[in-house]
């Protein structure tokens, strides 16, 4: 029985500074990152040191001249009170949602984090000098062959051999794009093509080879980095690079929810058919390139089949998985909306241009060029992609879409406002969260699976979470509301 | 199970309308709404396009 796929996304923002400075990325995302989070949050060091016991970890941390806004490799890295982590990576914003349990929950989160990217912008561009100013992209490239990510995590099993992960993940992953494409106008890197206008996905041109454990340069399809973050001979956390960052709600939500019911599939055994595509690389760009989604691939078994054709036979098998199956509102929706998205890319993409990132911003872009007569080649068509993914709701293409009610969204406002400072409550990531809104002054680190309390006592105290699903507000909400300090808390989570 | 497979299975050589339910209705937008959209693109937009475009370099992540 597959174990329940908590997951999460991690997203690196595109980041620029206008002004008289130069640029500098690193500096303008501290300073974002910085601008927003609460000193008392500030001196909450993410620990690297997860595996490592009590006494070393202590040893890691001097307390005199500590300074508090970075961390051991001298970026700011911070963990907020809704479970997320907020920090520097290489030269970008990057925020990591908390885990959650449901990709209904992890559109509210995604978006929580562009709201606080963009609060963090209007913090930070108060204490820009006049003429001066920072922006931020929620997008993969800067159409120059650089590219940064957005990657999913899933709870996995460790049983779960890897070889039928890549088997029946790779072509699953090579063709959801049709719905989970942020859309991008013309091609770079060493796939740039003249002759390609648009294409599907902003990611399809990075990548190189089908398997493999990097992700800055020769990246691979599946992305082989094994750091569970939780119980390692239990669980394995499958690492997802090959996504685009969607500002379109429903993309998220069949993004995560499509990709975790495949995933249940692999575990359990489910698939037998065999879906290979017989090279997959080369077959990502293929689909990427046709809007039309008719662009036909061949198959290992010498069938050509559309990237439709292929999910209609992940979906087929899903209706068979969960036939019979207590399925639940938030799963049975993702099934419901799978198939909608399925039927419309066959009959006609351009009718998803109020649902899918890449289709809105097509039409768009089309009806934008058509009034300005413009070649595709025009400056002025890259800067509307662009702006499509601006942080700013009042700047971005996407945002105006969405205010005048031309893109379906999926959750209310106030539960995305809700999630910028609650965590989710039915996984770890609650009791990381509660543990930093109510005592992050005995809060010395924390990660993805412990927390590190400093009550004053000789001996810091380190309460690990190798289990996902556990520290739940179901199992601990009730100490965080009687609990007068944090060593009260500890003593009732220990009796 | 068999009636469901074809239900979702919607391939070419079934025929275009064997045994399926009609597509959802396409609710794409309409041209009054892009048109709208259209004429406010401009004012988010940055001034000078090709400047701007030109300057916008990411330094590689992940």
């Amino acid at each position: 029985m597959a174990i329940p796929k908590v997951m999460g996304i991690e997203t690196e923002y595109g980041i620029i500074s206008k002004g008289d400075e130069e640029h500098n990325p690193i500096f303008a995302s501290s300073l974002l990152i910085n601008s927003f989070v609460s000193p008392r949050l500030k001196k909450v060091r993410w620990d690297y040191e997860e595996e490592t016991p009590l006494r070393d970890a202590r040893g890691a941390f001097e307390r005199a001249g500590l300074e508090l806004l970075e961390d051991e490799g001298g970026l700011v890295s911070v963990i907020l009170e809704n479970g997320a982590r907020y920090y520097v990576d290489h030269a970008h914003p990057e925020y990591s949602t908390p885990e959650c349990s449901n990709p209904r929950d992890l559109v509210i989160h995604d978006k929580a984090g562009e709201r606080i990217l963009e609060g963090s912008l209007e913090a930070a561009t108060r204490s820009l000098p006049p003429g001066s100013r920072i922006l931020v992209y929620k997008n993969n490239s800067d159409g120059k062959g650089n590219s940064y990510g957005c990657h999913e995590n899933y709870l996995m099993s460790r049983s779960t051999a890897f070889p039928s992960i890549v088997n029946l993940l790779t072509p699953f992953f090579v063709t959801r794009q049709i719905f989970t494409g942020a859309g991008k106008v013309g091609s770079e890197g060493a796939a740039a093509d003249k002759d390609i206008p648009y294409q599907i996905s902003q990611r399809a041109d990075f990548f190189e080879v089908e398997i493999g454990l990097e992700t800055t340069f020769r990246r691979p399809l599946i992305n082989t980095r094994d750091e569970p973050h939780a119980d390692p001979d239990k669980y394995r956390r499958l690492h997802v690079i090959i996504g685009d960052a969607n500002m379109s709600e429903v993309s998220t939500f069949l993004k995560t929810g499509t990709t975790a019911l495949v995933l249940s599939m692999i575990e359990d055994g489910f698939i037998t058919s065999d879906l290979r595509i017989a090279e997959p690389v080369p077959a990502l760009r293929t689909i990427s390139r046709d809007p039309t989604c008719r662009a036909k691939v061949v198959l290992a078994d010498g069938r050509s089949v559309t990237a439709v054709d292929l999910q209609w036979e992940y979906l087929d098998w899903t209706r068979k998985y969960l036939a019979g199956k207590d399925v639940d509102p938030v799963t049975a929706d993702v099934v419901a909306r799978w198939e909608q998205v399925l039927s419309a890319l066959e009959h006609d993409p351009m009718s998803l241009d109020r649902q899918l990132d890449w289709v809105a911003k097509l039409r768009t872009i089309e009806a934008y060029r058509e009034r300005h007569r413009l070649s595709w080649d025009d400056p002025k068509l890259a800067l509307v992609d662009l702006q499509y993914h601006d942080i700013r709701k009042d700047r971005s293409v996407y945002y105006k879409m969405v205010e005048t009610g031309q893109i379906e969204t999926l959750v209310d406002e106030s539960e995305i406002a809700h999630a910028v400072s609650n965590p989710p409550e039915d996984t770890r990531a609650f009791f990381r969260g509660r543990a930093l809104g109510r005592f992050s002054s005995s809060v010395t680190a924390a990660s993805w699976d412990a927390v590190i309390f400093d009550t004053g006592t000789d001996s810091l105290q380190k309460v690990p979470m190798m289990e996902p699903l556990k520290g739940t507000k179901d199992s601990v909400g009730a100490l965080f509301d009687v609990a007068e300090d944090a060593a009260d808390l500890l003593r009732r989570l220990q009796s | 199970m068999a009636d469901e497979q074809k239900r979702i299975r919607r391939r070419p050589e079934q025929g275009a309308d064997a045994e399926v339910e009609a597509p959802p209705k396409a609710e794409r937008r309409s041209t009054e709404e892009v048109d709208k959209l259209i004429s406010e693109i401009d004012e988010v937009l940055e001034e000078n396009a090709e400047e701007f475009v030109r300057s916008y370099v990411q330094k590689g992540g992940e």
